[in-house]
């Protein structure tokens, strides 16, 4: 398949692979931003393959894993309600809020769907006038347009029975988190490509200058991985810090203008709390006022549903921040299963648990090194 | 080397907390297998049963009789390459095929809610025969109910068939050895996509069609060729990777299976990227895998490749003794990974 194949060929692989090997001098610990880098690293056996020295790190970009619990709850409460259509993308069906899912919800008789894209959602709104229709808004700055252009689509149609759960993050200031944090142990970057795509990446010069680390734009097939992986390690061993771009056929250094037009329309910057981690000021996207009719926080009664500890026993929140590994967790694979996840970061196919426990759950000897 | 040293390889959950059914306990998941254990193979238990085959073998009297059955919820009925009724007749006559049994007789049964045009069902029934008389089996007997509007998903299908076994093989998941060859008669995910591809409304050049077909031909004629058949297994809901586990789990063996093997046709893959799917869990209606020794592998490969329904056929992978439960994949880069079941269905991801 073009585009693809050229991007998964083995004996490129291999030769980026030996020109790995061939740079490193000294042990270097990089962080992937995004799930889905996560979740391709273990799919192809990524990690095995570079040499020791280098240890990748699973960053924070699981956008159903750093959904606050406050937040699921919300949703659980909104989708109970029979007055209620609860859209959402799949993945976000299996989070466990404090007591039920969004899967519990549709067994019990709630009207949850599943929708590929926000705009289905607006679409049913517009099937079902009789019936209040709520999206669940979450995501990075990849899925923001599309869900503001869901909500600009509405205003602009009239729907008074659409609104949306807004619970979207940003990856700059996740990524000045875990640089700020006196444990941190990430020394360079691989920047989530997708989000990217939309934002360009001017907005990461700043950081690598100010923290004195690498930032490498990376795509998603095992190629752009040990690409990104590459010219990581060359800046490093260089003693350089810059932003570099590896993902140049989908991403140019101002993003998508348009897109991103469109989401300062409908959102602003607000403060945001990430599960496992915390409240991380300017770190989201919220409604602007011209927009807040469209809130479903503001719509519906929701003031029961207030902050709720996480499961003490879950280190998701260290995993998130690159601190812990998932195995290194007591309740990994035992207590906490894909299918009894005590965190988000076991839901998602893109969260680091689950694609630990799903990929590399046994251990010949190899598990635990990297 | 921390925790995960100590952790144990089989899944350690005990039972599904979940107090209600959910859907993803229908696919064909682990989380589905939890139900099983637990509400089904708990009561029922016996000897037949407990081989966890796609058909029970009982003995009659000196003959050998093959037994099983399987119900059709689909949505939409009619898809590319098939309909409900080709799945009916072709699910249950492949349960069959997969104990080397050959069809005698097939039951079926409708539910069928109030309101459905009857030329639907016409329809429905006319590709059942259709598949019926591909397949060499007769509909023998059957049953009609009809439920209130809105009680039922247009029409669901209920069949059960015996078949005769005439061969000496024991084909079991017990009977797969370490050394075992693991043979795919052919590319993956079509049915599950174009069932998708029709669902999502997605457009390609031209459509994902569905595998749906009977594998009666191929089977018997790989257990009839003196080929030391351990285990058939057709691969569907929950695709080749789910299949691969719950043989490896009966059997208590390991696995190795090597990506590059397991072909997969191009717009299948472009529909599974498009969808955010993994081909090896994706749902196949005419698609197997067996396990033979492997001096015999070769011979079962030709064997197969004689019938255009497997002409595709080739060694993927190896049965190792451990670790006991476990599919391995080498992928692509040539790094080896876990193949795991999944825990519900495959739910579409986010970005």
């Amino acid at each position: 398949m073009k585009f693809i194949d050229e991007y998964r060929d083995p004996a490129a692989a291999g030769r980026w692979l030996a020109a790995i090997r061939g740079l490193v001098t000294r042990p270097w610990t990089l962080m992937e931003v995004c799930g889905g880098q996560t979740h391709a690293i273990l799919k192809y056996g990524i990690d095995e393959l570079l040499p020791r020295e280098v240890t990748l790190l699973h960053g924070p970009g699981c956008p159903v894993c750093v959904t606050p619990l406050e937040k699921i709850d919300r949703a659980v409460e909104l989708a109970s309600r029979s007055d209620v259509i609860f859209c959402s993308f799949g993945d976000m069906l299996r989070v466990p809020g404090t007591d039920r899912d969004l899967l519990s919800v549709k067994a019990s008789g709630g009207d949850v769907r599943i929708v590929y894209s926000p705009l289905d959602a607006v679409r049913i709104a517009t099937e079902n006038p009789d019936k209040q229709v709520v999206f669940f808004a979450v995501g990075f700055e990849t899925t923001a347009p599309g869900n503001a252009m869901a909500v600009y689509q509405a205003k602009r149609a009239g729907l008074g029975n659409f609104s949306v759960l807004v619970s979207h993050v940003l990856v700059p200031p996740a990524l000045e988190a875990i640089l700020g944090s006196p444990s941190c142990r990430v020394q360079g970057f691989l920047a989530a490509g997708h989000v990217c795509a939309v934002m360009g990446y001017s907005e990461y010069i700043p950081i690598a200058a100010r923290y004195k680390v690498p930032i490498v734009v990376t795509g998603f097939e095992p190629i752009d991985l040990l690409h990104g992986v590459f010219l990581c390690l060359k800046q490093l061993e260089e003693g350089r810090a810059e932003v570099e771009n590896q993902y140049a056929r989908v991403v140019s250094e101002l993003g998508n203008r348009p897109a991103q037009a469109l989401v300062r329309e409908v959102f602003g910057v607000v403060t945001r709390a990430w599960r496992g981690i915390g409240e991380i000021p300017g770190s989201g996207l919220g409604l602007n006022e011209a927009f807040a009719g469209f809130d479903a926080e503001r719509r519906f009664d929701l003031s029961a549903v207030g902050p709720r500890p996480e499961p003490a026993e879950c280190i998701a929140g260290q995993v998130l921040q690159g601190l812990r590994k998932p195995h290194e967790c007591q309740a990994f694979g035992t207590r906490c299963t894909p299918e009894h996840p005590l965190g988000a970061t076991m839901v998602s196919s893109e969260g680091a648990c689950a694609a630990y426990y799903q990929h590399r759950r046994v251990v010949g000897g190899q598990e635990g090194s990297r | 080397m921390s925790q995960a040293n100590d952790l144990s390889p089989a899944c350690p959950t005990p039972i599904a907390r979940y107090p209600q059914v959910l859907l993803a306990h229908g696919g064909g998941g682990r989380l589905m297998h939890q139900l099983l254990e637990r509400v089904f193979l708990s009561a029922f238990s016996n000897p037949w049963l407990d081989t966890g085959h796609d058909a029970a073998v009982i003995d009659a009297g000196g003959a050998r009789i093959a037994f099983t059955t399987d119900s059709y919820v689909v949505h939409p009925l009619f898809f590319p390459g098939g309909s409900i009724g080709t799945l009916a007749v072709n699910g249950t006559v492949n349960d069959l095929a997969m104990a080397g049994a050959r069809p005698l007789g097939l039951s079926a049964g409708f539910i069928v809610e109030e309101g459905l045009p009857i030329e639907t069902l016409e329809r429905v029934v006319a590709s059942m025969q259709g598949a019926a008389r591909e397949a060499g089996v007769s509909v023998v007997t059957g049953d009609t109910k009809v439920v209130d509007r809105g009680k039922g998903d247009g029409v669901f299908i209920n069949t059960a068939g015996i078949g005769l076994v005439e061969h000496p093989c024991r084909i079991a998941p017990a009977s797969v050895r370490p050394g075992d060859a693991v043979i795919l008669s052919g590319d993956v995910g079509r049915h599950g996509m174009a069932i998708m591809a029709v669902r999502e409304g997605l457009q390609f050049e031209s459509a994902i069609e569905s595998d749906c077909a009977p594998l009666t031909a191929p089977a018997l004629d790989l257990v009839s060729s003196g080929v030391d058949v351990h285990c058939l297994r057709d691969i569907t809901r929950g695709g080749l990777a789910s299949a691969l586990n719950e043989i490896a789990g009966g059997a208590r063996v390991g696995m190795t299976v090597d990506e590059r093997q397991v072909p997969v046709r191009e717009d299948v893959r472009g529909a599974c990227e498009i969808l955010g799917f993994d081909p090896m869990y994706v749902a196949n209606e005419g698609r197997f895998v067996a396990f033979v020794p492997t001096a015999e592998a070769a011979r079962a490969v030709e064997v197969l490749r004689g019938h255009p329904v497997s002409e595709d056929a080739r060694v993927i992978g190896r049965v190792t003794s451990e670790p006991a439960g476990l599919v391995f994949l080498r992928t692509v880069l040539g790094a080896t990974r876990v193949l795991d079941m999944l825990s519900g269905e495959q739910l579409p991801r986010i970005c």
